[in-house]
């Protein structure tokens, strides 16, 4: 697997840490519990496409989401978190 | 047919030739007082303890491929109950008990092989963990031995002692834990559960949970037609998620895939389960002379069985660090299992919110030891509708009240455990 950054391109996975679901939100703080405990602990893992976080941690540093089947590994979509004034210029 | 000394002589005599299948290959029925989905240990064992203990025998397992081939047929075969919190320790323990009595039990030989568990350390915080952990097992009755270097050395010599960063400073070593032959677990256990009356039903996928007027559980709908159940139990490790969801439940379970390896075979080197403390890397040798070894989930989810490049490298790295002779040794195999990670490390072994659906996942990398206990335990849960003591804490429900059994403190990242 290879993810290709937005910004440093093309890198072997080891530049970059996994940081999980990228579909879960932070619910208002004065949320229920169930929408905490969702938040929290619960997760669709779907078998096939998964929007998911990765950090270029050995590259530039940025927060990507990445779109990924999780049965293939094929990567259909790379994105940065916040795209950068230049990144969308 | 019984296996003994003098089956063994029979069939000798007669070149083998006469030897009953171990179990049938029956249709499915329409019906079923209790169906399982999926023919792995756990599924397989529940059956076995549901007819055995709760003499409940009009029962299916129902499974998609062929029995044994998910992770029970890919795991490394550890068995240990080394745990560290008092709400795993009682489970786990009475799982190692029913390992030594198991081949007997079954009349099947699971080549339960007690040649102890070793943790060696190299840090004196790993060290005071190490003492943590061993006087837990003590207070709860479980054998641990603390062994100064000295001793580690004599167990494990191929060890680099000295190599400056790691030091070797001693070793945690359960002497009653160690290695069984997982293909025998799964064919012992459906034997026995056949002899009992179980149908075992292969190539039959479950699609569907069907539901009753009242949201209960009444079936499944399979590749091979809908069966009816009184009570429905999942054991599908790596498809936890997928097989509740059917049901409209939710899990804290992300799959992840997990690597194992196997080298070249070599003379008698290692004669205990070892593992590196520094890194994650755990090694013991086959009786086929082959060293089995693996280290960390790869991270991220996956239902891909198969492994990826950077963990061979970090496993690779993390073996010459700590066996550096075997650096010219080759790898023969390397394969990956789908484990279903939770958001604490810890099993569900439950009761569902839905009438007649039970549980029994999240078995993380560390479910092969559990299967006799767990299955035992959850045999329990379906016949009485209620948990055993042993199982009573890995509820799903844990989560929601706050009180998971979280023993690495990993927090609610299923790749932190
Ligand atoms: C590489 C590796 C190393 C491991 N090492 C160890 C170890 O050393 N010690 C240890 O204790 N544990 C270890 N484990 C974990 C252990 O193997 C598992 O936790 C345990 O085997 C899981 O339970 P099981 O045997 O019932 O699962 P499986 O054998 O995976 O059984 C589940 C079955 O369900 C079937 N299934 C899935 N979906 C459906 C469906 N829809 N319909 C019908 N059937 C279905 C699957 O085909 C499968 O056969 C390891 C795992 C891996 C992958
Ligand atoms: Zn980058």
């Amino acid at each position: 697997m290879r993810i290709s950054c937005p910004l440093c391109g093309e890198r072997p996975l080891d530049e970059f840490i996994y940081r999980g679901d990228a579909t879960v939100t932070r619910p208002d703080k004065e949320a229920p519990m169930e929408q905490w405990v969702e938040y929290v602990y619960l997760r669709d893992n779907p078998k096939g496409i998964h929007r998911e976080h990765w950090r270029h941690a050995q590259g530039c540093g940025s927060w990507l989401i990445v779109e990924r089947n999780t049965v293939t590994h094929e990567i259909t979509q790379v994105s940065e978190t916040r795209p950068t004034q230049d990144a969308q210029t | 047919m019984k296996y003994s000394i003098t089956s063994l002589v029979k069939q000798a005599l007669q070149g083998h030739k006469g030897w009953p299948e171990a179990f049938r290959h029956p249709a499915p029925k329409k019906h079923y007082d209790v169906v399982i989905i999926g023919g792995g240990g756990h599924g397989l064992a529940t059956a076995y303890y549901l007819a055995k203990n709760h003499g409940i025998t009009n029962v299916a397992v129902v499974e998609k491929g062929w029995i044994g081939s998910g992770n029970v047929g890919r795991n490394t075969t550890i068995v240990r109950s080394n745990y560290l919190l008092n709400s795993e320790i009682p489970l786990l323990e009475w799982s190692l008990k029913l390992w030594e009595g198991l081949s007997e039990d079954l009349n099947y030989n699971v080549m339960f092989s007690q040649r102890g568990v070793l943790d060696i350390f190299h840090t004196d915080g790993q060290r005071d963990e190490a003492v943590r952990r061993g006087n837990a097992m003590i207070v709860n009755g479980v054998d641990a031995e603390m062994l100064d270097r000295q001793q580690v050395l004599e167990m494990m010599p191929m060890v680099d002692e000295n190599n400056g960063r790691f030091p070797v400073l001693g070793g945690l070593l359960q002497p009653r834990a160690g290695n069984a032959r997982h293909d025998a677990v799964v064919w012992g256990y459906a034997r026995g559960a056949d002899q009992m009356g179980v149908d075992i039903i292969q190539n039959c996928e479950v699609t569907g949970i069907s539901r009753g007027p009242n949201g209960e559980a009444t079936g499944v709908e399979t590749s091979r037609g809908r069966i009816g159940a009184g009570k429905v139990a999942v054991a599908v490790a790596g498809h936890t998620s997928q097989v509740m969801d059917m049901a409209g439940i939710k899990l804290p379970v992300e799959s992840h895939k997990l690597q194992a390896f196997v080298s070249e075979a070599v003379k008698p080197c290692i004669n205990t389960v070892a593992t590196f403390g520094v890194g994650h890397l755990y090694v013991s040798q086959s009786d086929k002379g082959g060293l089995v070894f693996g280290g960390m989930v790869d991270g991220y989810n996956s239902f891909a069985q198969r492994g990826n490049l950077p963990i061979v490298e970090d496993v690779a790295e993390a073996m010459m660090m700590f066996l550096p002779t075997l650096g010219r040794v080759r790898l023969l195999r390397h394969w990956a299992g789908v484990v279903d990670m939770t958001m604490d490390g810890s099993p569900l072994i439950c009761k569902t919110p839905i009438e007649g659906l039970y549980l029994s996942g999240g078995w993380n990398y560390t479910g092969f030891k559990a299967i006799p206990g767990a299955a035992w335990c959850f045999a329990h849960t379906v016949a009485n509708d209620a948990p055993h003591d042993f199982n009573a804490p890995f509820h799903l429900d844990r989560f929601a009240q706050g009180r998971p059994v979280d023993a690495t403190g990993g927090g609610p990242f299923p790749n932190h455990h």
